[in-house]
């Protein structure tokens, strides 16, 4: 098979690196060669964190470059905005609704783009906005937004049904967050459907 | 078999446990901090700690090479400047266990001040260059290393980088080796280096260079992958294999070399023969390529097309090497703001940095590097420049004499943190003392190397290993060099009114001046613990939205409709934002 590759971004904290954790166990578990690349170090301070997941049936290299991501998981708004470039033709585009501003729009310095997502609607037919850390909230903690993506992506990439992956959630998250993050798992995959 | 999915820095880690090492030591820098906090998984085994610098920790792990153990010291590829000295100095006196030096560079400048190439250094110390392409290779490379080490009785170096370090993938692992301490013997003609022994250890390490060459031409991570009807052959090494196997696929033959240090002459030459056309792919600075040119092989394509600047990834090569340009499929006409890393909402050094940047009439400042890097950044501005770790203090020195030469009247401020105090500031202000030079010296201590993501330090209370440490109170070491007390003020840098202070009487005061100030830092958990629900709360009706609390630069703070608005959920109630505010309407909650 082909590799696929998948761009998971956002901002220091979000738990974009959990997620990365979480996935390529799984996919480890499927059998898939997997590598995982992910850039700290600055990024922590508040900045924009990227992670890249390869997977196939034997990965060389472990990033990407400009138009080579299958898919494209944003956990805001405008970091979906900036990895466009990265997007596949054809490839798909998962954004959460949520904001966060940076320090230039909180000292009025630039504007942040509320209309990101119409934008992007206009531009690639595949983009999908989800209110993950919204439904994560109702669930009781923001910090599961993580999971509720990781579960959408894991149905947009067909590979919900391969493996038990609210047992792999289950071996990675806390054990007092346990029951949390497995109803944020449920709640992604429906958001997907609706 | 049991496999696990490991990031390389775990995998060197691990690595290093199977090998038997049982002595390591690290100072922390992004990309190779999460070595020694791996290494610290297997502390019943392997007894490490965090130095207060790099040229500490080699020596560390040096004494235990001499001493028979198998040592490991591991640092960021700027470290290996600092660490160079003992490096030079092991490559002449040879060991008894094995030594493995670890650099991990970084090409891109993720986290760095620049992205020099450390395989240079392996010519230059007459050590072994180890460069491994992906975590199995980190983990078997670690250990391999620690056998070349003591079979040639060389330092040897295993040079990753970042994308080597950070990334993840499937390592086969092993048990742990029974590997005895050697004994420790005297051999004064092999270790002590004096200008009589250097110059026979200079050719012992010569002659053992040439057998580690046969080596290299012949040994298991240095190979051909011939592939029937290639086009082209490719040498590569490290990441940027990885790069070539992506974009070539089976189209081209490949020379894979994990030992490039002695290079395996003989078999560059045998592979390079074969091929009218010849890439040589590597990141940052044609090291294979100059000494493939310098065998004959002028025909070689290497960096007249592949950038000597910056990252790699398949996409750069291919467009240099094929002409395949890379465009982004999609286009959105619509700006993202930059988003630049922030001090966080409660760190102390904000509260410095604002006060210093209302002062910069009567001081030049200097910076360092931690996180206090980024009062660098606007609107703070407070930092005019930042070289390396110490330099922060003892540029200042030479910085004075220059601006007094040129009648500019403004005291020049340093800056360090505690852990880059602990590194080599502490030296620096010995000479800021000791010279009586007309500067202030400022210690910006949050009781943690917190950039690097909070290793301890010499000033914390446990050690890497989790164990009770001897800790030092930076202040008492400044008053030891008897500046006299009245030259020293510690404060807390979130007391506007008292960092204030402390800054006029440095400005008026003629000669060396010490400000401490002294504040954990916010992402400590018992500090978050005890910062837990409280917060800072504008009172809406009476904001008159001047937005003067937004010139600290606070995460927390926005905006919107005319009026400041704090984010509870970010806010952990510092309070600093309260002393800016000139209508008092800025309350704090949770007290
Ligand atoms: C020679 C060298 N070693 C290591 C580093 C990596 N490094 C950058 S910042 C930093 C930590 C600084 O800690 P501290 O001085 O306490 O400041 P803080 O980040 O806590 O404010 C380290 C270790 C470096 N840049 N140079």
């Amino acid at each position: 098979m082909t590799i696929k590759s998948i761009l998971l971004v956002g901002v220091g904290g979000q738990g974009t690196i959990l997620i990365s954790k979480i996935i390529t166990a799984g996919l480890a578990e499927m059998g898939y060669d997997v590598k995982m690349s992910e850039i700290h170090g600055m990024s922590q301070r508040g900045g924009s964190v990227t992670t890249q997941i390869k997977y196939g049936e034997k990965v060389y290299s472990p990033n990407l470059g400009i138009g080579e991501a299958d898919l494209i998981v944003s956990f805001e708004k405008v970091e979906a905005l900036r990895a466009l470039p990265y997007l596949k033709a054809g490839g798909s585009l998962i954004m959460d609704d949520r904001e966060i501003y940076p320090m230039p729009v909180l000292t009025g310095d630039a504007v942040y783009p509320h209309e990101a997502y119409d934008r992007l609607k206009a531009e690639v037919p595949s983009v999908k906005l989800i209110r993950a850390a919204e439904t994560a909230q109702s669930l009781g903690n923001m910090r599961a937004q993580n999971i509720v993506l990781l579960s959408a992506m894991v149905k947009l990439l067909g590979l919900d049904n391969k493996i038990d992956w609210k047992k792999v959630v289950a071996e990675n998250v806390p054990e007092k967050s346990r029951e949390m993050n497995l109803a944020a798992f449920d709640a992604g995959s429906a958001m997907l459907e609706a | 078999m049991e496999k696990q999915i490991l990031s390389g820095n775990e995998a060197v880690a691990r690595g290093a446990y199977e090998a038997g090492c049982a002595v390591a030591a690290a100072y922390p820098g992004t990309p190779s901090t999460e070595i020694l906090e791996n290494v610290a998984l297997y502390k019943d085994d392997i007894y490490c700690q965090w130095a207060c610098n790099e040229k500490v920790a080699t020596e560390i792990a040096s004494g235990a090479a001499i001493g028979g153990a198998r040592a490991l010291a591991a640092m960021k590829h700027v470290g290996m400047n600092v660490a160079a000295d003992p490096i030079f100095s092991m490559a002449y006196a040879g060991v008894n266990g094995g030594l493995v030096v670890v650099s991990a560079d970084d090409p891109g400048c993720h986290s760095s001040q620049n992205e020099q190439d450390n395989r240079l250094f392996a010519p230059h110390a007459k050590i072994g260059l180890l460069e491994p392409s992906d975590s199995q290779e980190c983990k078997d490379f670690t250990k391999l290393g620690f056998e070349l080490s003591e079979r040639f009785d060389v330092p040897m170096l295993l040079r990753m980088t970042t994308r080597i370090c950070h990334s993840k993938g499937l390592v086969e692992l092993q048990e742990r080796e029974d590997v005895p301490v050697k004994k420790y013997y005297r051999d004064i003609k092999k270790f002590a280096l004096l200008p009589s022994t250097a110059r026979n250890r200079h050719v012992a390490r010569e002659e053992l260079l040439i057998e580690m060459e046969a080596y290299a031409n012949d040994c298991p991570i240095n190979y051909a992958e011939y592939n029937p009807g290639a086009s082209a052959g490719v040498i590569t090494s490290g990441i940027s294999y990885q790069y070539a196997r992506e974009i070539f696929g089976e189209d081209v033959s490949y020379l894979k070399l994990g030992l490039t240090y002695p290079l395996p002459r003989k078999l560059i030459t045998e592979f390079a023969q074969k091929f009218e056309t010849l890439y040589v792919i590597e990141e940052n600075d044609p090291y294979l390529e100059n000494a493939i040119r310098a065998l004959g092989f002028t025909n070689v394509i290497g960096k007249e097309r592949i950038p000597i600047c910056g990252e790699l990834n398949t996409q750069i090569v291919r467009e240099a090497l094929l002409g395949i340009p890379a465009e982004p499929a999609y286009r959105v006409e619509l700006e993202a703001p930059a988003r630049p890393p922030v001090m966080c909402a409660g760190c102390g050094h904000r509260g410095f940095f604002y006060a210093l940047s209302r002062k910069l009439k009567r001081f030049v400042p200097v910076g360092d590097i931690g996180c206090y890097g980024l009062g660098a950044n606007p609107p703070l501005s407070a930092s005019d420049y930042s070289l390396c770790m110490g330099a922060g203090l003892s540029s200042t020195i030479g910085l004075s004499k220059a601006l007094a030469l040129q009648g500019d009247s403004r005291k020049v401020l340093g800056m360090v943190g505690d852990s880059t105090f602990f590194h080599s500031g502490l030296n620096s202000l010995i000479d800021v003392v000791s010279s009586n030079a007309n500067v202030v010296a400022c210690v910006l201590n949050n009781h943690i190397t917190a950039m690097t993501g909070h290793q301890q330090n010499p000033g914390t209370e446990i050690n890497l290993m989790g164990e009770p440490n001897h800790m030092i109170d930076l202040v008492k070491l400044i008053k030891a060099t008897d500046i006299g007390d009245d030259r020293i003020r510690v404060v807390d840098p979130l007391d506007y009114q008292a960092v204030n202070a402390a800054l006029d009487e440095a400005a008026e005061i003629e000669g060396p001046f010490v400000i401490v100030t002294n504040r954990p830092c916010a992402l400590l958990k018992e500090v978050a613990r005890a910062n837990a629900g409280k917060y800072c709360e504008v009172d809406e009706e009476k904001c008159r939205g001047c937005k003067k609390c937004l010139q600290i630069a606070c995460p927390a703070i926005s905006f919107a409709d005319g009026k400041a608005v704090i984010a509870q959920d970010t806010c952990n109630g510092c309070g600093l934002c309260m002393q800016m505010c000139n209508f008092d309407v800025i309350s704090k909650v949770g007290e």
